[in-house]
C-alpha cells in the first residue's frame, strides 16, 4: 500500500485504535473480534468494510499489521466520509475526520460512538450496522472490556433485535449478522447476547444453526472477543463466506433474540462498562435473570431443583459439561438446589459462556450469592467461592447445607429468638383460658356489656378468674416479666393485631366504661421498689374493685392476649419473661377473686400485682393500671389475706413462679397455684425456669416478690430506662386505694391510669422487640459465619 | 501425597481415577483393580451396615514395597481407593481419613450437580482441582 499520512490527530487516534485492536500485542492485528467490532462500530456497511479490508491489505495478509489497520482507519474515515473508497484515497484526501466507530469498544470509540450510537438506526452515514436500539452505541463504552461480557451480549442484544425491533434495522441485519459470526468464534452459539440471555432460550435453537454454520465458517478467529461483539469486523477472508451465512444466521439470531433483551441488552451494554469486573450482573440482566426465575420458582425465596434447573439450561445448548461446570460454579452452598443469587449466576455464566467467555475456574465475587447482607458477605463469598470451587475442604461452603439460604430468610425469627433470650421480655405465658379471655375481651370490646349474659366474661367468669390468677402468676415469674409486661401491655396497645384482640385490646385499656376495668394488671411486680417494677406503679393500678370485674376480665385478657402474642413472638429464651410481663391478670371479673387476676398478669411487679390484686374487688376498677405496683405491694402485705383476691392475686404468682405447683399450702393458694400451675404450665414454657415453686402459700407473696424482684433486677438494669419510663408514668399514677368505696372514680382513675401505663408498655414493648431484632440479627449473621469457618475446621 | 487415587462405583467400574506420575499409570489402575477384593473383602467382614465414617474408612487395605493401599467406602458402595507413596513419611492415619474426607465432600458435591448422571465418569474441574491438590501436596 502506499505510504501513509497522517495527521498528528490521526496519528495518535489510529494508534490508540491499533493498541487497542491489538490485543496480544504483536504489532500486528489479526481479524479478531476487536478489530472486527471496531470496524462494525465505523456503521459501515458490510460491502464498505469488506472493501477496505482489500484496499488495506489485509485481506491480502490475512492480518491488520499496523499499516494496514493505519490504512483500514484512513479508509474508514474516507467512507464516513461518504467519499468513494480508493487507495489513493488515503493519502489525497486531506482533512479527514477521524474515523468514527458506533460501537464504544474503547473510550476512544466511545468517544465517537457516543454521537452515534444510539438512537438513530444509523441512517446517515452510518447506516447500519450499528443497533437500532438507542443504547446500545454508548453500550459500547462499557462493553469495550471483553469481560464485559454483558455489553457484550447488550450489544448483541441490541444488533439482534434491531433488526426485529424496526425496520429499519433490517438493511443492517446483514452486517450485523457478519458480525456476529465473526465476533464469536467460541464454540457454539454466537448469542453473543449475554445481555439478553432469558428471551434467547427457544432462539437458540434456531440461532444456533444459523450461528454455527457462520461460526464455523467464521471460526479462525480469536477466540471470545470479548468486546464488542456487534462490532466484529468480519475478518478478512471468511467474511465472504461468512457473510453468506451471516445473513440468514445472523437474522435468525436477531430475531430471536430480540425478544425481550432488546431493550436490557441496550441498558445493560450501557452499564455494564467495567472493565474490572467483567462478571458484574447488570440491573437489566438481573431483572431478567429474576424474571426467569419465576417463571421457575415463584417465591423468590425459595429454591429452583437441580432437575429443573438442569433443564433450563439445557435449553441453553450448552454441553453438558460445561453446564455442570456452571452448576459447580453457581451452587454456592452445594445443595443441589438454586437460590435467586445462586440462579442469577449461573444465568450470567450461561450468558457468558454463550457469548464465548471462558468459564472461570472460580465464581467470580459479583456472582456470589449474598448469604448474608452484612458487611461480611465478601467474606463469606470468597470463601463460599473458594469452597466451592475446591470442593473438598469445603465440607460444606457456607453451609452446603440447604439451610444457608434459608437462614436469610429465618433470620428475623432467629434473632427474634435470640432477642428473647438475650432481652427480657415479657414472656407470655399461656394461658389457656387465655383464649377464652381473647374471646370475652373481644366480646367486651365489642360493645358487649359486660352485663350482657352472654358475653363471654359473665359466661365464664370462672374461666376468667383462673386466667387471672395464672395471669398474675405469670406475672411473678421472672424478672423479665416486669419488662414483658410493660412490652405486652406496650405491644397490646401498639400493636393490636399482634395480639388478635387488637380491637378488644385496645378498648380494654380504653375504659370505655366503668366496667372496662383497665387492662389486665400488669404482671405483678416483684417489688414496688424495683426499678422496673417501681415504674409502673401496678399498686396503684391494682386496687381495682370488684366492680370492674368485667373490665377486669378485659384487661386480664388483653394481658393474656400480649403474653400469648409475645410469646409466640419471642419463642425462645425468654418466654419466661415474656410470659410474665404478659397481660395482666385476667380481666376483671365479678368475682373478687378476679381481682388480683388481671393484677398479677405484670409481670412487673408481681407481688404488687398480688397485691393488688388480692386488695379486693374493689380494686377491679384499678385493675387496669396494673403498673401500679403499690398494688403488689399491697398483695403482698395482705399475703396472708384469705380472700379470694388474694388468692387470685397468688395465682399469677404462683404461676410466675412457675410451674411450681405449690398446690397445697395456704387455702388460697393452693387453690390459686394449682389453678395458676395449669395455667402456667400450658401457657408459658418460659416460665420454668425464672420462677420459682411457690411452696408456701403465704411466704409465696413474698417469696415471689424477692425472687421476681432478683429476676426483674438484670432485666431491670436493661430496661430501666424503659422502666423509669414506666415507672414515672405509673408513678403518677395514683395508688389505687383498696377501699371500695369509690367505685366510680376509681374506676375512671384506674382505667386513666391503666392507659397510660398501657402505653407506656406498649413502648417499652416495641423497644425491646427491636432490640430482640437487633440480637437475632447479630446472631444469624454469625451463625452463618460460623458454619461457614465449620467446615475448615473439620478437615 | 497419594499418587493415585480413584473412584469406584459400586459396580467396581471406575467412575474417577487419576494417578501421577503418568506413566506408571497402567501399574496403579492395576493396583486399584486388585485392591477392590480387598475392599471387598473388608465390607463383608463388616456384617451390619455401618454408617460410622470411622467404618467408612477400611484403612490400610495392603502394603507393597513401594507404596501403600488405603481404602474407604461410602453408604452407597462407592469406593475410594488411594495408593500412597510408601517413601513418603508414614503419613498419620489421621491425614488419610482427613485426605479420603475430603474427597467424600467433593463427590457429594459432585453428586449434586444435576447435570450429572450417576455412573459417569467424573468430569468436575473443582473434583479435579481437589484431587490435584491433594496429590501435588503428597509429593
Amino acid at each position: 500500500m502506499e505510504g501513509l499520512t497522517l495527521s498528528d490527530a490521526e496519528q495518535k487516534y489510529y494508534s490508540d485504535l491499533f493498541s487497542y485492536c491489538d490485543i496480544e500485542s504483536t504489532k500486528k492485528v489479526a481479524s479478531n473480534g476487536r478489530v472486527v467490532e471496531l470496524f462494525r462500530a465505523a456503521q459501515l456497511p458490510n460491502e464498505v468494510v469488506l472493501q477496505i479490508m482489500e484496499l488495506c491489505g489485509a485481506t491480502r495478509l490475512g492480518y491488520f499489521g499496523r499499516s494496514q489497520f493505519y490504512i483500514a482507519l484512513k479508509l474508514v474515515a474516507v467512507a464516513q466520509s461518504g467519499l468513494p473508497l480508493r487507495v489513493e484515497s488515503i493519502n489525497t484526501v486531506k482533512d479527514l475526520p477521524l474515523p468514527r466507530f458506533g460501537a464504544s469498544k474503547n473510550e476512544q470509540e466511545s468517544r465517537h460512538t457516543t454521537s452515534y450510537s444510539s438512537d438513530t438506526e444509523n441512517q446517515g452515514s452510518y447506516s447500519g450496522v450499528i443497533p437500532p436500539p438507542p443504547g446500545r452505541v454508548q453500550v459500547k463504552k462499557g462493553s469495550v472490556s471483553h469481560d464485559a461480557v454483558q455489553p457484550r451480549t447488550s450489544t448483541d442484544q441490541q444488533e439482534s433485535t434491531s433488526p426485529v425491533v424496526s425496520p429499519q434495522q433490517s438493511p443492517p441485519t446483514s452486517p450485523h449478522t457478519w458480525r456476529k459470526h465473526n465476533r464469536h468464534p467460541s464454540g457454539g452459539n454466537n448469542e453473543r447476547s449475554l445481555a439478553g440471555p432469558g428471551p434467547f432460550w427457544s432462539p437458540f435453537s434456531e440461532a444456533q444453526t444459523g450461528s454455527s454454520a457462520g461460526d464455523a465458517v467464521w471460526s479462525g478467529h480469536s477466540p471470545p472477543p470479548p468486546q464488542e461483539n456487534w462490532v466484529s469486523f468480519a475478518d478478512t477472508p471468511p467474511t465472504s463466506t461468512l457473510l453468506a451465512m451471516h445473513p440468514a444466521s445472523v437474522q435468525d439470531q436477531t430475531t430471536v433474540r430480540t425478544v425481550a433483551s432488546a431493550t436490557t441488552a441496550n441498558e445493560i451494554r450501557r452499564q455494564s462498562s467495567s472493565y474490572d469486573d467483567p462478571w458484574k450482573i447488570t440491573d437489566e440482566q438481573r431483572q431478567y435473570y429474576v424474571n426467569q426465575f419465576k417463571t421457575i420458582q415463584p417465591d423468590l425465596n425459595g429454591f429452583i431443583p437441580g432437575s429443573a434447573a438442569k433443564e433450563f439450561f439445557t435449553k441453553s445448548k450448552l454441553p453438558i459439561l460445561e453446564l455442570s461446570h456452571i452448576w459447580e460454579l453457581s451452587d454456592f452452598d452445594k445443595d443441589g438446589a438454586l437460590t435467586l443469587d445462586e440462579f442469577c449466576a449461573a444465568f450470567h455464566l450461561v450468558v457468558a459462556r454463550k457469548n464465548g467467555y471462558d468459564l472461570p475456574e472460580k465464581l467470580p465475587e459479583s456472582l456470589m450469592p449474598k448469604l448474608i447482607d452484612l458487611e461480611d458477605s465478601a467474606d463469606v463469598g470468597d470463601q463460599s467461592g473458594e469452597v466451592g470451587y475446591s470442593g473438598s475442604p469445603a465440607e460444606a461452603p457456607p453451609s452446603k447445607s440447604p439451610s444457608m439460604p434459608s437462614l436469610n430468610q429465618t433470620w428475623p425469627e432467629l434473632n427474634q429468638s435470640s432477642e428473647d433470650t438475650a432481652i427480657v421480655h415479657p414472656v407470655p405465658i399461656r394461658m389457656t383460658p387465655s383464649k377464652i379471655h381473647m374471646q370475652e375481651m373481644e366480646l367486651k370490646r365489642t360493645g358487649s356489656d359486660h352485663t350482657n349474659p352472654t358475653s363471654p366474661l359473665l359466661v365464664k367468669p370462672s374461666d376468667l378468674s383462673e386466667e387471672n390468677k395464672i395471669n398474675s402468676s405469670v406475672k411473678f415469674v421472672s424478672g423479665n416479666t416486669v419488662a414483658d409486661g410493660y412490652s405486652s401491655s406496650d405491644s397490646f396497645t401498639s400493636d393490636p393485631e399482634q395480639i388478635g384482640n387488637a380491637v378488644t385490646r385496645q378498648r380494654s385499656h380504653s375504659g370505655t366504661s366503668p366496667d372496662n376495668t383497665a387492662p389486665p394488671p400488669p404482671p405483678p411486680r416483684p417489688h414496688p421498689s424495683h426499678s422496673r417494677s417501681s415504674s409502673l406503679d401496678m399498686n396503684r393500678t391494682f386496687p381495682v374493685t370488684t366492680e370492674l370485674c368485667p373490665l377486669k376480665s378485659e384487661t386480664v385478657h388483653f394481658w393474656l392476649c400480649i403474653s400469648r402474642t409475645s410469646k409466640n413472638k419471642l419463642h425462645t429464651g425468654q418466654q419466661q419473661a415474656g410470659v410474665v410481663a404478659h397481660p395482666p391478670a385476667v380481666p376483671p371479673r365479678p368475682q373478687p377473686s378476679q381481682v388480683p387476676g388481671p393484677h398479677v398478669h405484670r409481670p412487673v411487679d408481681a407481688e404488687g400485682l398480688i397485691t393488688h390484686t388480692s386488695t379486693s374487688p374493689q380494686q377491679i376498677p384499678e385493675q387496669p393500671n396494673f403498673a401500679d405496683f403499690s398494688q403488689f405491694e399491697v398483695f403482698a402485705a395482705s399475703n396472708v389475706n384469705e380472700e379470694p383476691d388474694d388468692e387470685a392475686e397468688k395465682h399469677p404468682e404462683v404461676l410466675q413462679v412457675e410451674k411450681s405447683s405449690d398446690p397445697s399450702g395456704s387455702l388460697r393458694v393452693a387453690k390459686t397455684d394449682g389453678r395458676i400451675e395449669e395455667k402456667t404450665a400450658a401457657s408459658a414454657p418460659a416460665n420454668v425456669g425464672k420462677s420459682t415453686t411457690p411452696l408456701a402459700p403465704p411466704p409465696k407473696p413474698i417469696r415471689r416478690r424477692l425472687k421476681s424482684e432478683d429476676e426483674l433486677r438484670p432485666e431491670v438494669d436493661e430496661h430501666s430506662q424503659k422502666t423509669g419510663v414506666l415507672a414515672a408514668v405509673l408513678s403518677s399514677q395514683p395508688s389505687i386505694p383498696r377501699s371500695v368505696g369509690k367505685d366510680k372514680k376509681a374506676i375512671q382513675a384506674s382505667i386513666r391510669r391503666n392507659k397510660e401505663t398501657n402505653t407506656v408498655l406498649a413502648r417499652l414493648n416495641s423497644e425491646l422487640q427491636q432490640q430482640l431484632k437487633d440480637v437475632l440479627e447479630e446472631r444469624i449473621s454469625l451463625e452463618v459465619q460460623l458454619e461457614q469457618l465449620r467446615p475448615f475446621s473439620h478437615l | 501425597m497419594a499418587v493415585c487415587i480413584a473412584v469406584i462405583a459400586k459396580e467396581n467400574y471406575p467412575l474417577y481415577i487419576r494417578s501421577i506420575p503418568a506413566e506408571q499409570e497402567l501399574k496403579f489402575h492395576y493396583t486399584v483393580h486388585t485392591s477392590l477384593d480387598v475392599v471387598d473383602e473388608k465390607v463383608s467382614a463388616m456384617g451390619k451396615a455401618l454408617v460410622d465414617q470411622r467404618e467408612l474408612y477400611l484403612g490400610l487395605l495392603y502394603p507393597t514395597e513401594d507404596y501403600k493401599v488405603y481404602g474407604y467406602v461410602t453408604n452407597s458402595k462407592v469406593k475410594f481407593v488411594m495408593v500412597v507413596d510408601s517413601s513418603n513419611t508414614a503419613l498419620r492415619d489421621n491425614e488419610i481419613r482427613s485426605m479420603f474426607r475430603k474427597l467424600h465432600n467433593s463427590y457429594t458435591d459432585v453428586m449434586c450437580n444435576p447435570f450429572y448422571n450417576p455412573g459417569d465418569r467424573i468430569h468436575s474441574r473443582a473434583f479435579d482441582n481437589m484431587v490435584t491438590s491433594m496429590m501435588v501436596q503428597v509429593c
